[in-house]
């Protein structure tokens, strides 16, 4: 009889659900090469979640959140996200740190009919839209846009291009090049270099030597940019150098020399320039509250690639809340439904032909004044 | 009756490939079971080279890399069908392998390690580099291999991870079988032969430069498939299949377990994709494990897991 009794209520302890919390899931390359976007990603989504249970959770229920390092190799990610949607049975995923890995997982949720939000750039992901995908930072196209109205504005007809050839550069570039004539803009030199490459000296001087150029732009993404900042002063071009919104960190200005990289122009988000945004910026309270909590928790300056995951929280959070249920299917319509929501990245309002939600006005062209950012617009 | 090795190997490989699905509670671990038979094809492979030749080679994820985009490139540019996009990777690669593997296997020990290595990273940059053709490292989508539908009009509903499951296993027991008939056609007597020691099987006869080339080029081919399969189950690929760590990987697996033999390389495969999926709260010391597991066994288990843990329980019985 107590045997019985003991293993009845075993058995009921463990058919039990752990109470009616909501579960959501992340792989995130938290390691690896790209780790250096996934740490920050990692620990805001931490951060975010135990906040948003501190302050009650969702609904009145509990987050979950069951993060999975994928060290940034697709086939992992792969095994992650069947694991999340099979074995762990979260609601929604977050994540995909690069494009490789996002695109690589799209077809398991796709397939399991599960909302997942990537944090991840390349326009492929959400072009066409696939009805359980949507991602938060802007597109590679958008910086290219952002950079050549920029252009445009200051009367910038002709220019020089380097860029990186690894998957960050030979995207945007490729982006860049399929807009750059609606802005009337000509490409007269076309240079790249490798990801590892310690000097882009002869590129530079390829470019200095061709006649008629009126400024150089950068597609790239770690060190390469900051080599090519400092290479562009030390031969004295003394065009404008435009840099992409993949070097808009306070580390980029660290690594190319203050006085190299004076005078550089890129595309960045409100994250960046939180302080000197304006009392009525309705992005300011946002961006100072993320970056406030961030750098207290961690210690570390606040990143971009940190504020993509705490837009996808936030649009899912929310998404949640508007839906009064969990369930994945009302998860994406209510996702889908985002209005006005207000992140790190910019002003969110999906549709049904646009997982993405962002326009132009999310970027801000930034210039760099003896070692900080001044807004340029 | 006593059994042959061959038959007993291959039935109990058969038998955990039927009966593991049993204690499967969700079926992610189909997905991970097939990744385990996916490895293990490649590592058989490596157990033919590695094992019965004694050749070393770090650039076999160069071939699994030019399987999978076969089946990625094929399709789109030459409208082939996936399955034969599979087969033509892998005569691409058997092709490649012989026209590399003729001056590489020249050299010996580490010349030949390395050599090969240099192989690989060159098939992960070309990946990398030709971006207009291949994607570049984010990757390019693969067509479905369209057998999981043709099943289904007949009656066998799978899901996609079930299906993965039973036809890369399905793969894999035909590798083994085909790698266990080679190690006693004479062959594999050759292979067996110049592993002992070159010059005396050059004494007794055997063409030591053919048959370690017959060696690479079928390792290569088995590197290719399991390289077609891990696509076509993906439906996505990135340059990174063809990496150097993947090489690294392979080789691990089949010295781990045994190189020796087809199924203790499969086990060493087992553990080794299991690993971090077990361990993955300790994610960012996963590379200083498996270090510390490859040297114990290195240093305690010379032969691989499963020829020492057979020797040490046959000991005991006798």
């Amino acid at each position: 009889m107590k045997f019985a009794l003991t293993t009845t209520a075993l058995a009921l302890i463990l058919a039990a659900p752990a109470l009616a919390d909501i579960k959501i899931g992340a792989t995130i390359s938290e390691t690896g090469p790209a780790s250096f976007l996934g740490d920050p990603e990692a620990k805001t989504l931490k951060l975010l979640v135990e906040e948003i249970n501190a302050a009650g959770g969702v609904n009145g229920e509990k987050l979950e959140l069951v993060i999975y390092d994928d060290g940034g190799d697709p086939n992992k990610a792969r095994t992650f996200a069947t694991r999340l949607v099979e074995d762990d049975e979260v609601v929604a995923v977050i994540g995909g740190t690069t494009t490789g890995t996002s695109m690589a997982i799209i077809p398991v949720f796709e397939d399991a009919e599960v909302p997942f939000i990537s944090l991840a750039g390349a326009i492929e992901i959400i072009d066409p839209v696939k009805p359980y995908t949507f991602k938060t930072p802007h597109t590679d196209r958008m910086a290219c846009a952002k950079i050549f109205e920029d252009m445009k504005k200051n009367a910038i007809t002709k220019i020089g291009m380097i860029s990186g050839s690894d998957g960050f550069g030979a995207s945007m570039h490729k982006q860049c090049l399929s807009i750059v004539g609606d802005y009337g803009i000509e490409v007269l030199a076309d240079e790249t270099y490798g990801p590892t490459d310690a000097d882009m000296t002869p590129q530079l001087t390829n470019i200095k030597g061709k006649e008629g150029i009126q400024a150089v732009l950068n597609p790239g993404f770690g060190q390469g940019p900051a080599i090519v900042t400092r290479n562009y002063a030390q031969l004295a071009v003394g065009l404008p150098l435009y840099q992409s919104h993949g070097v808009a960190s306070d580390g980029f200005i660290e690594l190319a020399g203050a006085e190299a990289a004076e005078g550089v122009r890129l595309p960045g988000t409100a994250l960046l320039v939180a302080k000197l945004l304006p009392e009525s910026d309705p992005q300011r309270a946002v961006v100072t509250a993320y970056k406030d909590a961030y750098e207290k928790a961690t210690g570390k300056p606040v990143s971009t690639f940190g504020g993509y995951a705490h837009d996808a929280l936030r649009i899912l959070v929310d998404a949640i809340t508007r839906a009064g249920s969990a369930e994945p299917s009302d998860i994406r319509d209510a996702i889908e439904a985002t209005k006005g929501l207000v992140g790190t990245t910019g002003t969110v309002t999906m549709t049904a032909e646009d997982h993405l939600g962002l326009d132009l006005s999310a970027f801000r062209m930034l210039q760099i004044e003896k070692g900080g950012w001044k807004i340029v617009e | 009756m006593r059994l042959s090795s061959k038959v007993t190997t291959l039935l109990i490989l058969a038998a955990v490939i039927a009966i593991a699905p049993v204690f499967f509670p969700s079926s992610y671990y189909f997905r991970v079971g097939s990744l385990i038979f996916v490895n293990g094809l490649a590592v058989t492979g490596l157990v033919i080279l590695i094992g019965y030749a004694g050749q070393i080679s770090l650039g076999h994820a160069g071939f699994a890399g030019i399987g999978a985009y076969a089946c990625a490139l094929a399709p789109v540019h030459l409208g082939l069908h996936p399955a034969l996009a599979a087969l033509l990777g892998a005569l691409l690669s058997a092709a490649i392998a012989y026209l590399v593997g003729r001056p590489i296997l020249r050299l010996k020990g580490y010349y030949l390690a390395v050599a090969s290595l240099g192989f690989g990273i060159l098939v992960s940059m070309v990946l990398s580099n030709e971006a207009q053709l291949t994607g570049g490292p984010d990757g390019m989508a693969v067509p479905e291999l369209g057998l999981r539908a043709v099943l289904k009009a007949i009656g066998i509903d799978l899901s996609n991870t079930e299906f993965w499951y039973a036809f890369s296993g399905l793969v894999l027991v035909i590798g083994a079988w085909l790698a266990l008939n080679l190690y006693h056609s004479p062959t594999g007597r050759a292979l067996r032969a110049l592993h002992g020691s070159e010059v005396a099987a050059r004494t007794v006869g055997v063409d030591v430069a053919h048959y370690k080339l017959v060696a690479f080029v079928i390792s290569a081919v088995y590197a290719s498939v399991s390289g077609s399969l891990l696509a076509l189950q993906n439906k996505f690929i990135t340059p990174d299949v063809a990496g150097f760590m993947h090489s690294i990987e392979m080789v691990t697996m089949t010295v781990l377990g045994g190189a020796g033999s087809v199924l203790g390389a499969i086990l060493g495969a087992a553990i080794l994709t299991t690993l971090p999926q077990v361990l993955t709260i300790f994610q960012e010391y996963e590379q200083l494990m498996l270090g510390l597991v490859m040297m114990l066994v290195m240093i305690f288990m010379r032969e691989g897991l499963l020829p020492s843990i057979a020797r040490r329980i046959r000991g005991r019985a006798e």
